[in-house]
């Protein structure tokens, strides 16, 4: 298991060190330094090993976090357990830098405590955690407060704790996609897929059970046979292929594997419910068409046309194309019908940039880029024009049909919870060969 | 001020401050005072002379204080057992709490205070513990069990904690649970033998329960322990199947891996014409994916694993070639793995879509990523047939770009194309020729001139290619020295009339100007060759090659099984066992998966029954390079064998031949005349360093391809069967007799001074992963100690030095440690290191003992070794022969030592010459009663004369030896001496 737990900031020098294993000594906080962060060479793997010590490291702004062991330890496993302590110490104290490390040190300390034991993980959601580790003491507490803590944190239900009461009900759910796409220049989508997520804000009282539905082709495809020929024909059209999908913990995978059904109870306030890739239908919301020109050796024509494919109704945002630039390049001259473009010396490329563009639009930029003769033989390796935008709709296809809510207890009904959906999507790594 | 006030205290004084400040009546100053005191902690300062002050902090109601007290303690109490007594009373007392917090706080602290008196006090509150009412406690006192057994395991055993932890698996609690399971697989793991998880299907379903419900950590400790387990049919496996494929939809990756793990183990056991084994295989892939959506970290230990999924059950992921596409963005390491397979995934099918991204990423920035995917297209050339056109005139576009290091890649694996795919693509071989000059790196050049000797009837100006490589014949790497002299022998047999004048420089050039042994070897074999049977070697050089493997890279079965076993943890990564890279006695165990169900028959092992997928697998590998290398030894020996020992070399390898035989040659001297040995073990101490020796005259052999063949079965191949590898290295310097008499049976040639054969002075296990062998040797006067490192552990070592401890002698070395280069890991390294005998002089016991320390940048080691005497021997110790009889006469009878030497069978005068040249002088001859008695005398370093009598009878392979001295003291050392003198 986890020998120690290191934090180090971008110097190298040692801001928080735990060891929970005999067979860790302070000579391995130096072996990291000196071999991964000082390294002449950048490492090229995030696992190192030196002298029969494996390091885990993963790295947050300037931040180095690393976990060491001389065990053959669950790979997989500490590097979850790194990402979860990070968003541990996001969520108490805000962005993870040299300065919040360093002022709430004794927190740190004290959750490295709580979630790693002899280097076996515990429970870690922030939920849980906040109800007993405060920095106020928790001498206050009664013995029921005590023993519902303590439950809480070892229970099956770890993420929510009894008693939370709101005056009024409510929920937000988010559909946020980020759609992919790698296309060579002559317009063929070489790979193209969606990841998903649903993230969940729930203000809700009680132990609320909750169910949630959407336009999964499986999931249709079965009602359809069971009956209610008409409108699952209908449905049927826009439901969707689902490749995978993961979910929080609070999801019954059991139920979701012979059923399909999701059903959880939710931890309150925001949480990811679920994550998806689907790679069939994806409605790609742009496309780019790249012209270059190789003009003598010291000009380079650039042409690029962008088109939005969705609805004309629908607006894009946030729109911008990164046509990156020679390394050699002295000078660059830019028309362009809409937005703003410039050239960026320090990035070495050519950046343009649309506040909005409606759907079944198309514009248009074209590029005069000087060269500077060069003896390099080596060829300008042409990286792909990359795109970046944010539309109102999910790329994927996926309708959230319902989520129903049922608490027993308390006497509010699904009817009374106000729930709020949003479709968001946003581009991953949109590239255009050219 | 500073910004941060805890961090910003250096000066000495401090320690003062702090302790005023610890006993302070405020609390707040109090509590203060601690964070500095562990904000220096943290840094590395030692602030333990605080001890008892902050432990009287202890005594507080605070939640926060006590336990940044009790991490002050876990660092120091270790260093200060005496005072952490001091803190018992508070842990007792803390835990019978009413608070469940501060009951687990005192019992989780105390297990991490690794001091033998608090353990004793810490079984009866942990006894309490285990069956506390409250499940937080339980929990952590379960925990707490695991690391009272790292400390003191007897005291656990005795105690009855492992019963009670048994009895946790039945917890109601989901996370006691796991816990519970989390600590017992840990003690397991050092006790391998024992039944302590004791896995039957009920716990087994306990288990299932637990992990439907437990957090996200708690089913990856759940998983790992059921993959521990062997169901005991085909039904039951299939049933805990089910019940874990929901995890593969869990969030955390981790989850997933180890789900995946359960799977893939478990499935060995399921039939393969079963519904349900399908289903499963299409389960699998979709999780697989979508681990590379993770974070790069994960992606990469998702992508080491797939690595091992793909290539025990290649239909898994058969159609998911897309995901593995290269992003621009990806961190390198990334890039690296999805490359690797991509390749695996290649087939047929996708080979169009393949190449055109190999292509792309050949353009890339990174020359590491540019080369792998240059040879990345040179692989799918020799795994789909179909492709090879293409691949090849995609390689040739590359080489026109003339961007250095990709012709040198794309030359490199056109080569194996051509060994492939033979008489088919040689029309490119001009276009190659024209890149001739711009190649710098050995394995290119070694590869282009294979490539010219192999097709050598084709090229009109073969031998103009060759002659220029010649020129700087000496500067060149070994590898092209080899390869250069293997085409050009090949050039001569097949045009001889033009070249014979370039193969004679060649041979002269490996043979007499060389000092590289491989390269003398094999220009000696080819000479022999040459002039005693040209058909022979026509046969031998330019013979039928045998065809490469398909698959490339691939992980051996057993070592596959092992790994597949342990899925998602840190030997995935690695692709190693644990053994390698984990100390003592944990997971060393090897791990193996489950035999499959159904008929039981071995035509259903998992080998050869994972269906279609690795049945293929099984790849036309060379077909054991060993036994050409054995054949052809028979070829060239076996004809002296019978006639006596070989005929001397001719005159115009004299020159080579010298010390040769005292290093190469001896071992193959030993095989003829040792006919009752099997060959084996002579053959491989001839080489430290089998995989570069290996496939040295099998002219085809050493073009294994792209197939790289340096698994260690391969390696150690060499026509020995492994398990003679431990013969290899003979017991140190006591054996020296015996191999010298061996070698004795190489009448009338010209004898090097005796060095002993290396041997392992330092093994790996003790050094951190450094081994050490070496031996003494004499050479041209200076005393040489010649080492062979090797790193055998995963890190790169640096900055070498070596000392010696006062000895009985003086030697010093006389210069510090060559090694300039870092040791990479599996690299081994040749020094010699020359000694002065003029160091601090110290006697030791034996004599020879020398004491050695070596240092690099991990650790210093330290070891002894045992010199032969003879290497003090020096080279004007011939005596003149009045002197010697004067000083014989002089010696008291008391300084005389006498001894045998048994089953020598040389005469007199051969063993005389030998001995000269262990600068043993033999000052007279006498021949008594058929009896012949050699005078003898030799001076050693220190100037000390040593004069010795041998009796040789004829018909009699017993020796007698006499040896005197003046001094005792040397003398006291006979008894070992006599070992070396007599030869």
């Amino acid at each position: 298991m986890i020998g120690g737990l290191f934090i180090y900031n971008h110097k190298g020098e040692v801001l928080i060190s735990r060891v929970y294993r005999d067979d860790i000594g302070r000579n391995a906080v130096d072996a990291f330094r000196v071999n991964v962060i000082h390294a002449r060479q950048q490492v090229r793997s995030p696992v190192t090993n030196i002298a029969r010590t494996s390091f885990f490291h993963v790295k947050r702004s300037n931040i180095w976090l690393a976990a060491v062991t001389k065990q053959n330890v669950n790979a997989a496993m500490v590097f979850e357990f790194l990402y979860k302590m990070c968003d541990v110490m996001t969520a108490y104290f805000g962005k993870i830098s040299e300065e919040n490390i360093k002022n709430n040190f004794v927190l740190i300390y004290e959750l490295l405590d709580e979630i790693l034991d002899f280097g076996y993980p515990q429970n870690s959601e922030t939920g849980a955690l906040k109800t007993f580790i405060t920095q106020q003491g928790i001498k206050g507490q009664t013995k029921e407060e005590q023993s519902q803590i303590t439950s809480q944190v070892t229970g099956q239900i770890g993420w929510r704790r009894e008693g939370i009461k709101y005056r009024r009900n409510e929920l937000f759910l988010d559909v946020l996609e980020s759609v992919n796409l790698l296309m060579s220049p002559q317009g063929q989508v070489l790979s193209a897929h969606v990841s998903g997520r649903v993230v969940m804000k729930s203000y809700l009282s009680g132990m609320p059970e909750c169910k949630f539905g959407m336009n999964d082709k499986i999931v249709i495809d079965k009602q359809g046979k069971g009956g209610a020929s008409d409108e699952a024909g209908k449905s049927g059209k826009q439901s969707i292929a689902i490749d995978d999908c993961t979910f929080h913990q609070c999801v019954r995978l059991s139920k979701f594997d012979s059923e399909r059904s999701i059903s959880f109870i939710p931890p309150d306030g925001e949480y990811e419910l679920m994550r998806y890739r689907t790679t069939k239908d994806i409605i790609l919301p742009f496309r780019v068409i790249p012209l270059v020109r190789e003009v003598g050796r010291t000009k380079l024509e650039v042409k690029v046309v962008i088109k939005s494919n969705f609805k004309p109704s629908l607006l894009a945002q946030k729109i911008e194309v990164r046509i990156p630039t020679p390394l050699n390049t002295s000078g660059v001259q830019v028309i362009c019908m809409k937005g703003k473009a410039k050239y960026k010396a320090s990035e070495n490329a050519i950046v343009w940039k649309i506040k909005r563009m409606a759907g079944m639009k198309e514009s248009q930029i074209s590029a005069e880029i000087e060269l500077l003769p060069t003896n390099d033989k080596k060829k300008w390796a042409r990286p792909p024009i990359s795109m970046n935008f944010e539309v109102p709709f999910a790329p994927s296809g996926l309708k959230v049909r319902y989520l129903k809510v049922f608490e027993s207890k308390l006497n509010y009904s699904d009817h009374d919870v106000i729930k709020w959906v949003r479709y968001i999507g946003r581009s991953g790594i949109y590239e255009t060969r050219c | 001020m500073c910004d941060f006030p805890f961090f910003s205290l250096v000066c000495t004084g401090e320690i003062f401050e702090l302790k005023a400040e610890l006993n302070s009546d405020k609390k707040e100053k109090k509590k203060e005072a601690v964070k500095k005191v562990i904000a220096s902690m943290t840094v590395g300062k030692d602030v333990s002379a605080l001890f008892p002050d902050v432990v009287n902090c202890m005594q507080t109601d605070n939640l926060e204080l006590k336990k940044l007290v009790y991490l002050y303690l876990m660092n120091y109490a270790k260093s200060q057992p005496d005072m952490a007594i001091m803190a018992v009373n508070t842990f007792v007392k803390d835990c019978e709490d009413p608070n469940p917090l501060i009951r687990a706080l005192a019992v989780r602290t105390m297990g991490c205070i690794r001091v033998d008196k608090i353990t004793e006090y810490l079984c009866e509150p942990l006894r309490k513990c285990l069956k506390d009412e409250d499940p937080y406690v339980r929990k952590t006192a379960a925990v707490c069990v695991a690391k009272l057994h790292d400390i003191n395991a007897q005291l656990v055993e005795d105690q009855g904690f492992l019963d009670t932890l048994k009895d946790l698996i039945s917890d109601s609690n989901p996370m006691v649970v796991a816990n519970a399971v989390a600590a017992l697989s840990e003690i397991a793991e050092s006790h391998p033998n024992s039944n302590l998880l004791d896995l039957n299907p009920q716990t087994i379903n306990k288990l299932l329960t637990a992990l439907n419900e437990c957090t996200e950590w708690g089913q990856i400790f759940i998983l790992d322990c059921l993959a521990n387990y062997t169901p005991r049919d085909d039904r039951e496996s299939q049933s805990i199947c089910e019940r874990v494929t929901p995890r593969l939809s869990h969030a955390n990756s981790a989850v997933v891996l180890s789900a995946v793990k359960v799977l893939m183990k478990f499935m060995e056991m399921l039939p393969k014409d079963l519904d349900y084994y399908g289903t499963l295989l299409k389960k699998l892939a979709p999780p697989l994916v979508t681990l590379l959506s993770a974070e790069p970290e994960l992606q990469y230990v998702a992508l080491r694993n797939i690595n091992l999924i793909v290539q025990r059950r290649p239909e898994i992921l058969k159609h998911e070639m897309k995901v593995f596409f290269v992003k621009y963005n990806d961190p390198i390491y990334v890039k690296l793995e999805k490359l690797d397979i991509m390749i695996r995934l290649a087939s047929q099918a996708n080979i169009a879509q393949v190449l055109a991204e190999l292509k792309e990423y050949a353009t890339e920035v990174d020359v590491d990523f540019v080369r792998k995917a240059v040879r990345a297209i040179g692989r799918c050339a020799i795994k789909v047939e179909q492709s090879a056109e293409r691949c090849v005139s995609t390689l040739l576009d590359l080489i026109q770009t003339k961007v250095n290091y990709v012709v040198q890649e794309a030359i490199v694996v056109i080569k194996d194309i051509f060994r492939k795919y033979p008489n088919k693509y040689e029309s490119v071989i001009a276009t190659l020729c024209e890149n001739l000059d711009s190649l710098d790196e050995p394995e290119a050049r070694a590869a282009m001139i294979w490539i010219v000797g192999e097709y050598a009837e084709r090229i009109d100006n073969a031998d103009e290619l060759l002659e220029s490589f010649l020129e700087g014949f000496h500067d060149e790497s070994t590898q092209v020295q080899l390869q250069l002299l293997t085409a050009i022998v090949k050039l001569f047999l097949k045009k001889p009339t033009e070249t014979q004048e370039l193969v004679q420089q060649v041979l002269s050039l490996a043979t007499q100007d060389s000092d590289n042994p491989d390269l003398r070897d094999r220009g000696y074999i080819y000479w022999r060759l040459l002039s005693t049977d040209p058909v022979a070697a026509k046969e031998v050089v330019l013979a039928e090659k045998p065809l490469i493997s398909e698959e490339t890279d691939l992980i051996e079965p057993t070592l596959l099984e092992e790994l597949i076993c342990h899925i998602g943890t840190l030997a995935s990564v690695y692709h190693k066992p644990p053994s390698a890279f984990v100390e003592g006695s944990r997971g060393v165990q090897h791990k193996r998966l489950p035999g499959s169900a159904g008929s039981g028959e071995s035509a259903d092992s998992p080998d050869t029954g994972s269906a279609a997928g690795v049945s293929e697998a099984p790849p036309a590998v060379i077909p054991s390079q060993g036994d050409l290398l054995g054949d052809l030894l028979n070829l060239d020996l076996t004809p002296p064998t019978t006639s006596g020992p070989p005929p001397a070399p001719s005159s115009g390898m004299q020159m080579g031949a010298m010390d040769l035989l005292g290093g190469g040659l001896d071992s193959l001297v030993g095989l003829l005349h040792r006919t009752d040995t099997p060959q084996s073990p002579q053959l491989s101490h001839q080489s430290p360093s089998p995989p570069d020796y290996s496939p040295t005259e099998v002219g085809p052999g050493d073009h294994a391809g792209p197939v790289k063949a340096r698994s260690p079965a391969m390696g150690a191949g060499f026509g020995a069967p492994p398990t003679a590898m431990p013969a290899s290295f003979p017991p140190p310097v006591s054996g020296g007799l015996d191999d010298l008499f061996d070698l004795g049976g190489s009448v009338g040639m010209p004898m090097g001074a005796y060095s002993p054969p290396k041997s392992i002075w330092l093994p790996a296990m003790k050094a951190k992963g450094l081994e050490i062998s070496g031996t003494f040797a004499r050479r041209a006067g200076v005393i040489q100690m010649e080492m062979t490192l090797t790193n055998k552990a995963m890190s790169i070592m640096t900055d070498f030095a070596i000392q010696f401890n006062r000895n009985s002698f003086g030697l010093a070395p006389a210069g510090p440690l060559q090694v300039l280069t870092p040791v990479g890991p599996n690299q081994s390294i040749e020094v010699a290191l020359p000694l002065s005998t003029v160091g601090p002089v110290m006697k030791m016991e034996p004599l020879t003992n020398l004491q050695v320390a070596v240092k690099n940048n991990i650790d210093v080691f330290y070891f002894s070794s045992q010199y032969p005497i003879s290497m003090l021997f020096v080279e004007d110790g011939k005596m003149e022969r009045q002197v010697f009889l004067a000083t014989w006469k002089d010696i008291p009878n008391d300084n005389e030592a006498q001894f045998q030497i048994k089953d020598c069978h040389l005469n007199s005068d051969a063993a005389s010459s030998k001995l000269q040249g262990s600068n043993v002088f033999t000052i007279a001859k006498r021949t008594v009663e058929g009896q012949d008695m050699l005078y003898q005398s030799m001076k050693l370093t220190n100037g000390i004369w040593v004069l010795a009598e041998l009796r040789v009878q004829a018909g009699n392979p017993n020796y007698t030896v006499t040896c005197i001295s003046k001094e005792r003291c040397v003398h006291q050392g006979s008894s070992y001496r006599s070992n070396m003198l007599e030869f």
